[in-house]
């Protein structure tokens, strides 16, 4: 009997624990066909909002859909599906349980269109929603979107997760988006105060944006503390942003010393004036190009690792288009700068025009690698990936060609014959091949610069000329023929400019830092580090 | 010395042949056709976007003399190469007006090649049909401006922002590449908001170089700009070549379409071919025309570009259908005057009507702008616009825009008794003073 009755207890039980779950997810059902009728935005939205009020957590799904812009409705039968692009059409899947329901074709399907406003309004639903999430970055990311969109209701609920939260980081953040409710609400004036000195640790952006806002509504001493606050945040941003422009100085200088260093071998060691040396960038980028299209068609696992395959190929293709020009054309005009320039620059026409022909004149995509792409926050200061990448790499090039130039037989012969021809040849090095090498050696640094300029520029046949006039300003700055040179003078151009940037704006900082170089030089002709002796006046 | 001069000039000669070649047309006189000249640069930094204008105009011509040709005559297309060059643009207008013979010309890209070839066209009296948005205070009579006026882009764009389906946008990043499109539009924008209210403080202007490619500091400092506790959005007139960094930054730096939207007035469909465009996904664009529209008439032009480029990824673009439209009313205009003589053909162009490739129809208006609606679309993930706003009916085009004090009073009319470009309605005279 006893046995019996507490069956019928547990019998009781599941039941009541299934009855509403499986009448709320009627519900929703009910609310998510809704979809297929909502004509607007606005139409959209208000069901966007019944569903997140259900507060169930099953939402997520259809609301992220939605919000990526994979939510359907089938023609034929109104119902709403989620959508993930598959090999013959599109693989539609239940919103709420994510099980394959059926395939379609897209022509069968209409999109639920979705704008910013939209977007918005799901993130803030998600928010609350996903307080409770298994994944701790979900969390963050929820209690950061109640940061920022702060509303009084949240308060309870931001308080519950609080009690349970067991990772520090998260815990942390969500005090700090509690705060932020806590400044909206009516809360006494003593809890918003508290409120402000949370805000007020976080010290970023973020936070002056918040308190802004609630100095402008508050009164009292909220106002006077929020504006204290503001002025002192203010006073260490301005700190950050003098080493943000530092690092934007480094990160540009890193910029224009890979671009100018193949140059510094060309024009600075062996004097001449090449004006194709923005196209052997080019072909670098554009060699990079070719590498992903082959490896998206054949090898789609490899992209991680298409830039580190594009760099030996970059080195040859340009090393070796290098290596003609200087065969066939350069080689005629030793001593002739004027006839150099003119003569190289029409190869530099030629091989813009031929890319535009093969490749067409458009910009071709080259994909950033998931290490190349995003950010990192180093206190105040977002650090992208690709620069700190790209810096690095300008590093290990330099060092590696100060290598080559300074340590190998090769670099030897290459500085002899520089410094005096004739001498070199009856030593018996044979000059003209030097000559061709180092002309190819100067040219394949151009081109593996192009991968990793493919990396922050446009892949177009007009890639080379942005580069062609800042390349030559860095070697004449730096001094003719001096490596470190071209270093030094890349990284303080970099600077300068980026100091310029912000209060002299971007064109009239590029004037100012143009007309100091023509300064520079009619004090110091050869730049900053001048190569002493015989060699200079040869 | 002497010989190595020889073999310098031997080369350049031979440059110059190759140049020559490529650029000079069929030029095969003969009576029994029309020419129509294209002036587009296929070459130098203005090639990505002008050679697919080219391209256009060569298709549109094909289909035209499929139909039959043009008063019983089949149509030629004369092809120069103006190379992004400006003074080049005067040069070969000149050539293919004089030398070729041409009826009309379609043809430039960016004002200052316009403003080059206008004085050739009133000299030698021809036609020109400019196919891309540009900031207006400007009104020839030689002149059809088939692209948008600032009134029929960046106006709508910037009440959409203001709207409440926008995101009411309280506060302004206006960046632009600097030279007169940026500059002038940026003016009119300027004043059309304080004329709404928006306080002189929360308004940002800035001004990068053609082709600039580190936008760390401009980002940062949107973003700055953007932390003022009220919703910012940045009104793009960033030129070509120059987006794609400013876009791969701009993803990079985590700023999302949510928070900072960007609307841009000069990134289409070709622009974004070069971007993946996974983060930028809610940023938008005002245009009168995008790929993704969804009538037949669009489709069918869709399928015959692909068809004639053969290429079926190739995207098609605004500017694309305003030569469309262009080429259209051109047709009817010549058989409405019943020749090609383009005194007459200017005179019939007013009041011309043909469908554009959005489900409407477009009208030559008396002051050589055309109607258009005003679309407002957002980037997706695949490359494409989604229109998420559109003008409820045809937007007149105004050249002369009414938020500038200089151009207020300004209208242009070229019927028949007024035929005046710049008629001042306070002075009642003709030859009153734009901003440029």
């Amino acid at each position: 009997m006893i046995l019996l009755r507490a069956i019928g207890l547990l019998l009781l039980l599941t039941m009541a624990s299934l009855l509403p779950s499986s009448a709320a997810e009627a519900d929703l059902r009910a609310i998510i066909a809704k979809f297929a009728t909502a004509t607007n935005f606005s139409a959209t939205e208000a069901v966007v909002r019944e569903l997140a009020a259900s507060g169930d957590p099953a939402v997520e799904r259809p609301l992220s859909a939605l919000a990526d812009g994979e939510l359907y409705v089938r023609k034929g039968d109104s119902q709403v599906f989620v959508g993930k692009d598959g090999a013959g059409g599109v693989e539609l899947l239940d919103p709420l349980s994510g099980k394959k329901a059926a395939d379609a074709a897209k022509t069968d399907l209409t999109k639920i269109k979705v704008n910013n406003g939209l977007r918005r309004t799901i993130r803030d639903a998600l928010g609350t929603l996903t307080l409770r999430a298994k994944d701790a970055g979900v969390r963050l990311a929820a209690a950061t979107t109640m940061f920022k969109t702060p509303d009084a209701a949240n308060i309870d609920p931001l308080e519950a997760a609080i009690a349970v939260e067991t990772e520090p980081a998260v815990k942390a953040m969500f005090e700090q988006a509690r705060a932020a409710t806590v400044l909206v609400s009516d809360k006494p004036e003593a809890d918003k105060l508290d409120a402000i000195s949370v805000i007020a640790a976080r010290g970023d952006r973020d936070a002056l944006s918040l308190l802004t806002s609630v100095e402008a509504s508050a009164q009292g001493a909220v106002k006077d503390a929020a504006a204290g606050t503001i002025g002192r945040i203010n006073s260490t941003l301005a700190l950050w942003d003098a080493g943000q422009n530092i690092w934007y100085g480094i990160s540009l200088g890193s910029v224009l010393l890979l671009a100018a260093i193949g140059l510094a071998i060309t024009f600075g060691v062996m004097g001449v004036i090449n004006m194709a040396h923005g196209e052997m960038v080019m072909l670098g980028a554009y060699t990079t190009f070719v590498v992903q299209q082959v490896i998206r068609t054949s090898f789609p696992g490899l992209f991680d690792w298409s830039l580190v395959i594009a760099l030996p190929l970059a080195f040859l293709v340009a090393a070796l288009v290098g290596l003609a020009i200087e065969r066939g054309i350069i080689r005629f005009l030793y001593g002739r700068p004027l006839e150099t320039l003119l003569a190289t620059w029409g190869v530099s026409l030629i091989l813009q025009q031929a890319v535009r022909t093969i490749f067409g004149p458009t910009n071709q995509e080259v994909g950033n690698p998931s290490w190349m792409s995003g950010s990192f926050d180093v206190g105040q200061l977002a650090i992208t990936w690709n620069r700190l990448w790209i810096l690095v790499f300008a590093l290990l090039v330099f060092a590696v060609l100060l290598y080559v130039m300074k340590r190998t037989p090769w670099g030897l012969q290459m500085r002899a014959v520089t410094a005096n021809r004739r001498m070199a040849a009856s030593m018996g090095i044979r000059t003209p091949w030097v000559d061709a090498l180092t002309f190819a050696l100067g040219s394949g640094i151009a081109g593996i610069a192009g991968v990793a300029l493919s990396q922050i520029d446009n892949v177009s046949p007009n890639l080379g000329r942005g580069y062609i006039i800042d390349s030559f300003m860095v070697v004449v700055f730096g001094g003719v023929g001096n490596l470190w040179g071209t270093l030094v003078g890349a990284f303080s151009l970099g600077i300068v400019n980026k100091f310029l940037e912000p209060y002299a704006g971007a064109v009239l900082g590029k004037i100012v830092v143009l007309v100091l170089i023509i300064l520079f030089i009619q004090k110091r002709p050869r730049g900053l580090f001048a190569l002493k002796g015989r060699a200079v006046e040869a | 010395m002497r010989g190595n001069y020889s073999t310098i000039t031997k080369m350049f000669s031979a440059g110059v042949i190759a140049a020559g070649l490529s650029m000079s047309a069929p030029a095969k006189a003969a009576d029994d056709t029309i020419k129509v000249g294209i002036l587009h640069s296929l070459s130098g930094t203005m090639a990505i976007s002008e050679t697919t204008l080219k391209d256009v105009m060569l298709m549109l011509i094909e289909e035209q003399n499929a139909k039959g040709g043009l008063l019983g005559k089949k149509l030629e297309a004369v092809v120069v190469d103006p190379a992004s060059n400006w003074p080049l643009f005067a040069e070969k207008a000149r050539e293919l007006i004089s030398k070729d013979k041409v009826a009309a010309v379609f043809g430039c890209w960016t004002s200052v090649s316009r403003k080059s070839v206008l004085p050739v066209f009133s000299e030698l009296d021809n036609i020109l049909f400019y196919p891309v948005q540009y900031e207006g205070e400007e009104s020839e009579r030689n002149v059809f401006y088939t692209g948008a006026a600032p009134n029929q882009q960046a106006i709508p764009a910037v009440d959409y922002l203001m709207s409440a389906d926008g995101g009411s946008v309280k506060r302004w990043v206006l960046e632009g590449t600097d030279y007169v499109y940026p500059r002038t539009t940026n003016k009119i924008l300027e004043a059309y908001l304080k004329s709404k209210g928006v306080p002189a403080e929360d308004i940002m202007v800035n001004y990068t170089p053609f082709g600039f490619s580190d936008w760390q500091t401009e980002v940062s400092a949107i973003k700055k700009f953007g932390s003022a506790g009220k919703k910012t959005a940045v009104v793009s007139t960033v030129n070509g070549d120059a987006n794609v960094p400013f876009y791969k930054e701009l993803g990079n730096q985590g700023i999302k379409a949510e928070d900072i939207p960007v609307m841009a007035f000069s990134v289409g469909e070709e622009e974004l071919a070069g971007l993946d465009t996974g983060p930028l996904v809610g940023h938008l664009a005002a245009w009168n025309y995008f790929e993704s529209v969804d009538t037949p008439e669009n489709k069918t032009f869709i399928d015959d570009w692909h068809k004639f480029i053969k290429n079926d990824k190739r995207t098609t673009n605004d500017p694309m259908e305003a030569h469309y439209i262009g080429f259209n009313m051109w047709v009817k205009a010549v058989e409405k005057a019943g020749t090609t003589d383009p005194d007459k053909v200017i005179d019939a162009m007013v009041g011309v009507s043909v469908p554009n490739l959005t489900g409407g129809y477009s009208t030559m208006m008396p002051n050589h702008h055309i109607t258009k609606p005003v679309l407002i679309g957002e980037i997706q993930a695949d490359g494409q616009f989604e229109t998420v706003s559109q003008t409820s009916g045809l937007v007149m085009g105004d050249e002369w825009s009414d938020y500038l004090p200089d151009s207020k009073d300004l209208i242009s009319d070229w019927r028949a008794p007024l035929s005046c470009g710049n008629f001042n309605v306070a002075t009642g005279k003709c030859g009153g003073k734009g901003t440029n």
